[in-house]
């Protein structure tokens, strides 16, 4: 689905990227972990957090994840806000929680960038 | 769990080779506002090499993690990047703690990490793991109230 | 809806408490952060996390969750399981990522919000 239909099932602001919404967008990776993110999510997925640091931008940098979501309607910090808006990373904000965000996400078609976790290294 | 025994261990032979890119980026150690953006800049590095992506995007967690291990444990340290014609060289070394028991720590979920670590999203014992997984190569040696040494390789499959 | 019915169909592997596995769930929360999920998780919500320390079972015996239920195929540590098995709240391990199985969960709930 386009990242314009993620706004529209999560009632999300889209504080970066307004002109990335076209972009479309399979899969999906939640986490408040940040090593779990660098560990399992890949590249081109959703990325679902509570956290609002810069270092979800520099890891979503890392590992070219498509779009952050913020959830709880959390703002990302003033820093982060700035890094993203360079990277040019798109940042849109839900007042949903997480377990509401990906519930709405995953019944409407998005699954998960990966199955189920195993052998690690098979998600190098 | 990793076992020790599955660790990549090994010896440093590629002196001699030729290297594309070499350089040395300092870590301010307990500075959480800057932490990460000597990953971020690595892997621009890489990109701009022409690296194929997913060896960019190894390198770049592999430096992303180690960076976050100086920044939350230890006082400072460097790393040194050396991108040759078939790896990816990435040594870290800081002046800190230690590690005490290696194999310990390079188990999945093992973390002395304090709450204010944790509630920024990290300590959660991946660090060790995650850039042992991402690694083709890896090396690490640690003495207690000096501080960790790692060395990491990256194989580039193909020819650039 | 109870946590037996759901950890049957989802394949969970029950650790501790499961003679509470009748524990009604009304709803769910997903998060890593301690402080998060005490400030806005609700009693009755089954917790999903990959949090395996001890203090999980804190959170969830002050909020009076339904359960835990740890993705990745997270093991919950040894004093957490201790401490569970004392507090008889019941820790459930899944294979899934917390995506998947908060998804399969939240459609099993069929909830809205």
């Amino acid at each position: 689905m386009k990242l314009r239909e993620v706004k529209e099932i999560l009632d999300a602001d889209v504080i970066v990227g307004q002109e990335k919404l076209d972009m479309e967008v399979k899969t999906a990776f939640g986490a408040d972990m940040m090593s779990d993110v660098l560990a399992f999510a890949k590249a081109g997925s959703l990325l679902l957090t509570g956290l609002t640091n810069t270092q979800v931008i520099r890891i979503a940098n890392v590992l070219d994840i498509a779009a952050i979501i913020l959830v709880r309607g959390k703002k990302p910090q003033t820093e982060a806000l700035a890094l993203a808006k360079e990277l040019q990373i798109p940042i849109l904000i839900t007042k949903y929680i997480l377990f509401e965000t990906a519930g709405r996400l995953y019944v409407k078609g998005i699954v998960g960038c990966l199955e189920q976790v195993e052998d690690h290294s098979a998600h190098n | 769990m990793v076992a020790w025994n599955k660790l990549k261990i090994t010896v440093h032979t590629t002196k001699t080779e030729n290297y594309l890119y070499t350089n040395s980026f300092d870590i301010e150690g307990g500075n959480f506002s800057k932490a990460g953006t000597i990953a971020t800049g690595i892997k621009s590095i890489l990109k701009e090499l022409g690296l194929p992506n997913d060896v960019v995007r190894k390198s770049a967690i592999v430096c992303y993690e180690a960076e976050i291990n100086v920044v939350s444990y230890a006082r400072k340290g460097f790393i040194n990047l050396t991108v040759t014609p078939k790896t990816v060289q990435i040594e870290i070394t800081d002046e800190g703690p230690g590690i005490p028991d290696i194999e310990l720590a390079m188990e999945q979920g093992y973390s002395t990490a304090n709450q204010q670590i944790r509630e920024m999203g990290f300590g959660a014992g991946m660090g060790l793991y995650n850039i042992n997984c991402y690694s083709d190569k890896f090396d690490i040696s640690s003495e207690v109230n000096k501080g960790t040494f790692l060395k990491i390789i990256i194989n580039t499959p193909q020819c650039i | 809806m109870d946590i037996e019915t759901i950890a049957k169909k989802l394949n969970l592997e029950v650790r501790s408490a499961s003679d509470r596995l009748k524990n009604n769930v009304t709803g769910g929360y997903t998060g890593d952060l301690l402080s998060d999920v005490m400030a806005n998780s609700h009693e009755g919500d089954i917790w999903i996390t990959r949090q395996v320390h001890q203090n999980i079972v804190a959170v969830a015996t002050l909020k009076e969750h339904a359960g835990i239920i740890l993705v990745n195929s997270c093991e919950p540590a040894r004093d957490t399981l201790e401490k569970a098995i004392q507090e008889k709240i019941p820790i459930m391990v899944s294979n899934l990522p917390a995506f998947e199985l908060t998804g399969a969960i939240y459609n099993l709930l069929g909830k809205k919000d």
